[in-house]
């Protein structure tokens, strides 16, 4: 069979006719019964051996073949009263009405029915408008145009039940119906009476599907189970053979109907077990059986699930979990992974000593497989491990054990853009999860709640090298889309810089040489500070150690008022100086003055040591300051509780001052409102400026009773010293903790809904004030009171809400895009261009910059951060003469 | 359909400056592009009201100067179809 090529030619659809069915059986099942006590399969069984085995050591009745070469048999069981096909109900539905109730022609005219045929004769096949039209038209007929009997209406009563006015259709009826309508008229219908006649549609012969379909399992306990296809045949024989007894006994009609109704029932649940109308048969545990229309439909049926399923190889996943000691480049994989995971090494006369010693060992690092140069593949086992080492010469491969710094591909999943896929460097280490270093949790957006993340393994020296050289962490730095950092210290590790560089924070030697031990960093600089006679090292001096040489930088910090607000500066007009250290100065990479915060660590420092010096020299600049901070933090000691939201109570008494003011301002304006002195403002309704200005004066009030929470909270507060440093949280968070929540708003306006003219039960009808409309004056520390509360759930409510439909929204136009961008290539020409080479844009973005190089805020107009220079087309050099592209911005440098 | 005076199409605001190529702008422009054909270019309807302002017939080729955000002025070429 191996290697033979088919094409397929035509896919026929058709009815399988009772003769068919008949012709493609090997036996005729008649007992509702499997299995012989022995574990026999029993003879006109539904196991029956005609129909395939399942069974080891037993021959199949049909082909000879046993479990492995038998390719299984149909079967079929003799219906004793026909039942409809639950699939072609409509069909049915629709012939019986659009012909004679009693001579079986299409209720057209014999003219029109002459003019119908030359079309579907002619040239023109039957489109299934025509159709349509044809059986529109023969719902006109009051009296059959060729007989001339009355025709009655015919209605259906789902799933399968036909009358005709009110008397009972059985099928036997139907199917007679069905089989007076001449070929000719069927056609008209577009339906092919060779291939379909409708009375197929009736069934009288069940087909059973070969055991191999359909097959038994056995149970530990040496029971068998039986599949849910053959438990539903079991129901269908059973009924059949009470249905043909009582007919022999010539029972009452009304029985007999009550068990052709059950027979429908189980083979329309034999086909789908979920048409409506109709209890789903279920197991003896309540479960819904699974039959036919199960298998297939739907996310897990054989269509979506097998068909369409895609599975990879030489992956892996599993939750994921931080590690700041390992390099931002490197990802922690459990050992047990590492020793399923393989990589595949060419053997050479260079490596050949070293792969033997890989098949050789039987512990972890080993070889798993060999391939032969004809590309077949061995295990490597105890037994034929002396033979392989024997046999193992140059142009064989050997799979071996994934090991420390073997190239793979991470991934994170929702992938919306390309860094979420990042090639790291496997670092083998104990446990049960991937390690990654939270430095690189930006780009995948990942968090260490619970989420898990996908590993791959690149089986070619090609796509390692790919991998490698376009995907690693370090170049992924910059983010593509922006141009500044993506890969950058965050949260702690900004409070810690900010509390290790500040001003005139210094270390005794002990923990000096401590924090640069952990940094990589093993000679001690001059300590720059003395205490007491003692000498210490400022932070400053230690985090100097980390910069490259050379390295000069002269910027604000996150941590500056403004220059606005500055005293300093004013009277100055100059930063430096600055008295609460944000003016950071780099010299010959020694921080002279300022502290590092967000703005060095998440922006301009990062960025400049990434350009000026590669991504090496960023990489280890973040692994080591990582690890420096870390440690440094740890010396220093940095909780944040619930006595940093604490006010003095002449502070609180202030806020509720501020407040009982805006209250107040608030009344006046709604007194304005009624007695019609509230000027309306323009392009407003007056009862919008009312709504304004009101919640002007309330934003106010809180902005108000923050400023004045922060002058008598601790300069040394730990939120505050966060919100400084822009490690985590601002200053509206700090707010609403210490002082004051505020308005709550849902979809921009104030809490307006709930009963008649007012929010809550609480209020007077008519109440516009502020508490009223879901004003806050209570702070998170001091508690919300029940209504309050109330409202800010409501505006919680919103957020989240929002933020669903948001996120499906945008990621259902985001897929769009991304499909219908996914073939653009940039060429080397600068021109953007599609799968058939067809130009879509002649410089890539109109300006041909490419954001990733693109530094600081002018970037286009920097010669050296375009793909290429824009020329005229003209001043272009003839072909041959090359210099048509200009590709700047290697990152460049001696660290490289 | 209502056709609009071509003064008011090409005066607008919003419609950037199209020219027809000569036959020679043409060939330096697909061997610039190493383009096959002139299929290759991106294309315009000459049933688009530009097109017909300006007069060109099937098979010109537009050089189109407008104004972009990332590079202040871009230029852009389609071919009539
Ligand atoms: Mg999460
Ligand atoms: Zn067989
Ligand atoms: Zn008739
Ligand atoms: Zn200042």
């Amino acid at each position: 069979m191996a290697g033979v090529e088919k094409k397929i030619g035509s896919i026929e659809f058709r009815l399988l006719s009772p003769e068919i069915i008949r012709k493609l059986s090997q036996i005729r099942v008649v007992t509702p019964d499997t299995y012989d006590e022995d574990g026999y399969p029993i003879e006109g069984g539904l196991m029956d051996l005609h129909m395939g085995v399942i069974d080891p050591g037993l021959r199949c009745k049909t082909c000879g073949g046993n479990i492995a070469t038998c390719p299984g048999h149909f079967g079929h069981i003799e219906l004793v009263r026909p039942v409809v096909h639950i699939a072609y109900v409509k069909l049915i539905y629709t012939l019986l009405k659009a012909t004679c109730r009693k001579c079986g022609r299409l209720l057209l005219s014999p003219e029109e029915i002459e003019k119908y045929k030359e079309i579907v004769t002619g040239e023109k096949e039957l489109d299934e408008d025509t159709a349509l039209e044809i059986i529109e038209k023969t719902k006109k007929a009051g009296i059959c145009p060729h007989c001339n009997a009355k025709q009655e209406e015919i209605s259906l009563v789902k799933p399968t039940s036909f009358y005709e006015g009110d008397q009972r259709l059985f099928p036997t009826e139907i199917r007679r119906r069905l089989e007076l309508i001449p070929d000719d008229d069927l056609r008209l219908l577009g339906i092919n009476p060779e291939k379909a006649r409708p009375e197929w549609a009736i069934l009288t012969v069940l087909p059973v599907p070969p055991v191999q379909t359909r097959p038994s399992i056995t149970l530990e306990t040496g029971e068998r189970s039986e599949d849910d296809l053959t438990h539903k045949l079991v129901d269908i024989l059973r009924i059949n053979q009470r249905l043909r007894d009582n007919i022999a006994a010539g029972a009452p009609q009304l029985i007999i109907e009550d068990l052709w109704d059950l027979l429908q029932y189980h083979v329309t649940t034999y086909f789908n077990n979920e048409v409506s109308g109709i209890p789903p048969a279920r197991h003896r545990s309540g479960r819904p059986l699974k039959t036919l229309a199960q298998r297939l439909k739907g996310k897990e049926g054989r269509f979506r699930y097998y068909l369409s399923g895609k599975r990879v190889n030489f992956s892996a996943r599993t939750v994921i979990s931080p590690d700041p000691y390992i390099s931002i480049n490197e990802v922690g994989v459990p050992l047990d992974i590492a020793k399923i995971l393989t990589v595949p090494e060419k053997v050479t006369e260079w490596n050949i000593e070293k792969l033997k010693e890989f098949v050789k060992r039987t512990e972890y690092p080993r070889a798993l497989y060999i391939i032969r140069p004809d590309g077949r593949r061995k295990m490597v086992t105890d037994n034929n491990r002396e033979m392989i080492l024997e046999e193992l010469d140059v142009g064989y491969t050997v799979e071996r054990q994934l090991m420390d710094g073997d190239i793979v591909i991470f991934n994170r999943q929702p992938s919306l853009h390309r860094i979420s896929m990042i090639c790291h460097l496997v670092k083998v280490l104990p446990g049960k999860t991937f390690r990654l270093h939270p430095n690189v949790c930006k780009p995948y957006n990942a968090d260490f709640d619970g989420d898990e993340m996908n590993l791959h393994v690149p089986q070619t020296e090609e796509a390692q090298a790919e991998a490698f050289h376009l995907m690693l962490v370090q170049k992924q730095i910059i983010s593509p889309r922006y141009g500044a950092p993506i890969i950058f210290p965050d949260q702690d590790y900004i409070t810690a810089a900010y509390l290790m560089t500040h001003k005139d924070v210094t270390f005794p030697k002990h923990i000096a040489t401590k924090i640069l031990a952990k940094a990589g960093v093993y000679e001690l600089p001059k300590p720059d500070r003395r205490i007491n006679g003692e000498p210490r090292w400022s932070g400053k001096i230690l985090f100097s150690t980390l910069l490259p040489k050379g390295l000069s930088l002269e910027y604000t910090a996150k941590t500056c008022i403004g220059k606005d607000k500055c005293e300093h500066f004013k009277k100055k007009g100059k930063c430096e100086g600055c008295p609460i250290d944000a003016w950071v100065k780099i010299e010959n990479g020694k921080l002279i003055s300022g502290v590092i915060d967000k703005v060095s660590l998440q922006g301009i420092l990062l960025d400049t040591i990434f350009r000026k010096y590669g991504s090496t020299a960023a990489r280890e600049f973040l692994d080591r300051a990582g690890k420096m901070f870390l440690e440094a933090l740890m010396h220093i000691g940095f909780t944040a509780s619930l006595d940093d939201t604490d006010i003095p109570e002449e502070a609180k008494k202030e806020i509720a001052e501020v407040i009982k003011r805006a209250e107040k301002e608030v009344d006046e304006l709604i007194r304005q409102y009624y007695s019609g002195e509230l000027e309306r403002m323009p392009g407003k309704t007056l009862e919008d400026t009312l709504e304004d200005k009101i919640m002007a004066i309330l934003g106010r009030a809180r902005n108000e009773a923050g400023d004045v929470a922060a002058k008598y909270l601790n300069p040394l507060n730990h939120y505050l010293i966060m919100t400084r440093a822009g490690s985590r949280g601002s200053m509206l968070n700090l707010t609403q903790m210490s002082a004051c929540v505020g308005q709550q708003a849902v979809r921009g306006k104030r809490i307006l809904r709930g009963y008649k003219h007012k929010t809550l039960p609480h209020f007077k009808e008519g109440d516009i004030g502020a508490r009223a409309r879901g004003f806050v004056v209570s702070s998170f520390r001091d508690g919300l009171d029940p209504i309050e509360y109330f409202f800010h759930a409501m505006g919680g409510r919103e957020g989240l809400v929002d933020k669903g439909i948001r996120t499906a929204k945008s990621g259902y136009m985001q897929r769009r895009l991304i499909n219908a961008l996914q073939d653009f290539v940039v060429r080397w020409d600068g021109t953007v261009r599609d799968s058939t080479d067809t130009i879509v844009q002649f410089v890539y973005g109109e300006d041909g910059a490419d954001p990733m190089k693109c530094y600081g805020d002018n970037p286009v107009k920097l010669k050296e951060f375009l793909l290429l220079e824009q020329k005229e087309y003209e001043e272009l050099p003839e072909e041959g003469e090359e210099e048509l592209v200009e590709v700047v911005g290697e990152e460049g440098g001696e660290y490289e | 359909m209502v056709e609009l005076d071509p003064e008011i199409i090409l005066n607008h605001e919003y419609v950037p400056k199209h020219e027809i190529l000569k036959e020679k702008e043409v060939e330096k422009l697909l061997k610039k592009y190493k383009l096959e054909s002139k299929m290759q270019l991106p294309k315009i309807l000459a049933s688009d009201p530009v097109v017909k302002a300006i007069g060109a017939k099937k098979g010109d080729v537009l050089k189109i100067t407008r104004k972009s955000i990332t590079a202040g002025e871009a230029i852009y070429y389609r071919v009539v179809i």
